[in-house]
């Protein structure tokens, strides 16, 4: 295969089938480095599955995805996360019996070998880069509580400060913003906004407001594949994504 | 789970090491020959304890197999000194070949020869069978109680094995220790007995402080995220199979250790080591010690080990029945085990049932409320 320029990811004709049901059918996406896109779609369009394709965790039964011009194909979920996708989960998960310290010095910590760990503390560096992660989320002052003890927001902010702390070319944020009040949906949506551009981002969510506010470009899943790309704009008097989507009113 | 409720001031440590200390060296000459070398026997069980609590406490790796560890660091040992002291036999190996009409050494047993090869077997040997086993399970994502199933099943194939081998091993019968010899003396004697009992003591210090070490860091919090959420250690870049099949050979290699005291203590080895009963009472240490506290570990080795012969001594046949109450007691009211539980908030809520002590107001706004929401009706 050859490898696709300028693209930093690019899925080419997903397929996924779990016992018949296409989760995702003939999935087709591309992401420039440094983009931020959001990712919406009704429950079951395969937001989720994409995201698993992705990191490794679930196989396509067709097709193919490029990071870096490499094949994530065949993959094991470490080896992707090395080579720069790091990803936050649907609902926090967090390690709840270790501190917010220790929960970062895991996603900081490199290399991520054992031996590494058992022989050597951890680098001042890295040690600054947790101080400055804790700051950004407000978790400073929670730097010894067990994660455990957390809000499910500060849970959400220290899954993203993690996120962050790995370093990854590639964000994939699944629903950061559930169950946050407003303000912290606003200052999570400025904070993914500003991470863009030296990385990129890619964020599933529900929330329109919030996706709104990323003021990105927009790709709508339905029954496993992209239906509409674009601006938030363009996608709200899309026909078909209104059809789907938005004209629901259960969603 | 942690240390964080056990503060002790450092005077207070400093004089608990001391008696710690002073107990060990003072034993021999408190205790009775007979009950001296049964606590020695329950410290070395302490070791194996440790590494069931580093894989199951810590990792979240239920093992119903680290017999089979402990039998091969007993091998390992008893061999060696039935080979150093098999002057007077026939072939100058081992008295029990002869019944069996072998001659000549089997190969494998020829580098146990060397007292230094065997100080490094007792832990090396039990560590890489560990590991290559640990290696295939762990890569192919065999987790939960189907690592349990298999562990057990791989200690029966080691049991049938080892019981079936009489020209390698003496079969069921097992190998004897306490009459042979080790630095010209009887392995049974009195000053021998007291030497193993000093020895182990060390050991199961140097174990606990190995383990504290090893799981206090990064690597410790590693093995808890793999315990707690395997899946999102992996996707942060980890590889859990390496982490897990390397605390799985260090377990492995404590559970030799603890074999290897425990049958020069109690004179013999056999595949009696290797039922299924005995590792299982295993892991019932650690869970009535208090899972991930390391301590623990070794109390509950070391205490139920004693309350099983003193019990056995007043009320033979009782133990079993005590025994599964324990267990039954620690899984439904203490499942953090009585270490964790003193650590945890255990004694406190035990004040507070008795009126002993006031209940901490968690959310006072929320009775405010109550009365507000009261008064509207």
């Amino acid at each position: 295969m050859k490898k696709k320029s300028k693209s930093l990811l690019s899925l080419e004709n997903i397929t996924v089938s779990f016992e018949g049901f296409l989760a995702l059918n003939d999935l087709n996406l591309s992401l420039k480095k440094g983009e931020l896109r959001a990712v919406i779609g009704p429950n079951g369009a395969g937001k989720t599955t994409f995201l698993d394709v992705i990191t490794g965790k679930v196989k396509p039964n067709k097709g193919n995805v490029f990071f870096k011009g490499k094949s994530l194909i065949g993959r094991k979920e470490h080896k992707i996360a090395r080579l720069g996708v790091g990803r936050k989960f649907q609902s926090p998960r967090v390690f709840e019996n270790l501190t917010v310290k220790e929960n970062l010095e895991i996603s900081v910590s490199s290399p991520k070998s054992p031996l590494n760990l058992i022989n050597k503390n951890i680098k001042t560096e890295q040690i600054e880069e947790i101080d400055h992660l804790m700051k950004i989320v407000n978790l400073s002052n929670k730097k010894n509580a067990k994660a455990g003890s957390l809000s499910h927001g500060q849970k959400q902010w220290l899954e993203i400060a993690m996120l962050v702390g790995q370093k990854p070319d590639l964000m994939l944020v699944d629903e950061p913003v559930a169950g946050l009040t407003d303000e912290e949906t606003d200052l999570t949506a400025d904070l993914l906004k500003s991470l863009s551009g030296d990385n990129t981002v890619v964020v599933i969510d529900h929330d329109m407001e919030f996706i709104r506010r990323l003021d990105s470009n927009v790709s709508v899943l339905n029954q496993g594949t992209v239906l509409c790309e674009g601006t938030m704009d363009t996608i709200q008097n899309d026909k078909k994504v209104i059809d789907v989507y938005l004209g629901r009113p259960e969603e | 789970m942690e240390f964080k409720n056990l503060k002790l001031s450092k005077k207070t440590t400093f004089i608990i090491w001391v008696g710690i200390i002073a107990f060990v060296i003072a034993a021999p000459t408190i205790l009775p020959v007979f009950r001296l070398n049964l606590l020695g026997r329950y410290l070395s069980l302490a070791i194996v304890a440790l590494g069931v609590d580093l894989i199951w406490g810590f990792t979240g790796l239920l093992s119903l197999g680290q017999g089979i560890f402990f039998a091969l660091g007993g091998y390992c040992a008893a061999m060696y000194l039935q080979i150093t002291s098999s002057s007077e036999f026939p072939n100058n190996i081992p008295e029990f070949f002869g019944l069996y009409g072998v001659d000549n050494l089997p190969f494998f047993w020829e580098p146990f020869r060397s007292p230094i090869f065997t100080l490094f077997a007792i832990w090396v040997i039990p560590a890489l069978v560990a590991g290559m086993l640990g290696f295939l399970v762990f890569r192919n994502r065999i987790k939960g109680v189907y690592f349990s199933i298999l562990t057990q099943a791989a200690l029966l194939v080691f049991f049938n094995f080892f019981n079936g081998q009489q020209k390698l091993i003496n079969g069921t019968n097992g190998l004897k220790t306490d009459v042979t010899e080790l630095f010209g003396q009887m392995v049974g004697s009195e000053q021998m007995q007291r030497m193993f009992f000093w020895t182990t003591a060390v050991l199961v210090i140097a174990a606990w402080f190995f383990s504290k070490w090893l799981v206090k860091g990064r690597f410790g919090n590693i093995l808890i995220g793999i315990r707690d959420d395997e899946p999102r250690v992996r996707f942060t870049g980890y590889n859990p199979v390496l982490f897990k099949t390397i605390i799985f050979s260090i377990a492995g290699a404590l559970a030799g250790i603890s074999g290897a005291l425990y049958t020069v203590q109690s004179g013999i080895v056999s595949p009696q080591f290797m039922t299924v009963p005995f590792s299982i009472e295993m892991v019932i240490w650690v869970a009535v010690g208090g899972r991930g506290t390391l301590l623990g570990a070794i109390l509950g080795a070391v205490f139920i080990n004693y309350a099983k012969s003193l019990v056995s001594e007043a009320l033979p046949a009782s133990w079993m029945f005590i025994q599964g109450g324990l267990f039954i007691l620690v899984v439904t009211a203490l499942p953090e085990g009585v270490l964790g539980w003193i650590q945890g908030e255990g004694p406190r809520n035990l004040l507070q049932r008795f009126g002993l002590k006031r209940k901490i107001e968690t959310y006072p706004s929320l009775e405010i409320n109550n009365e507000a929401e009261d008064l509207k009706k």
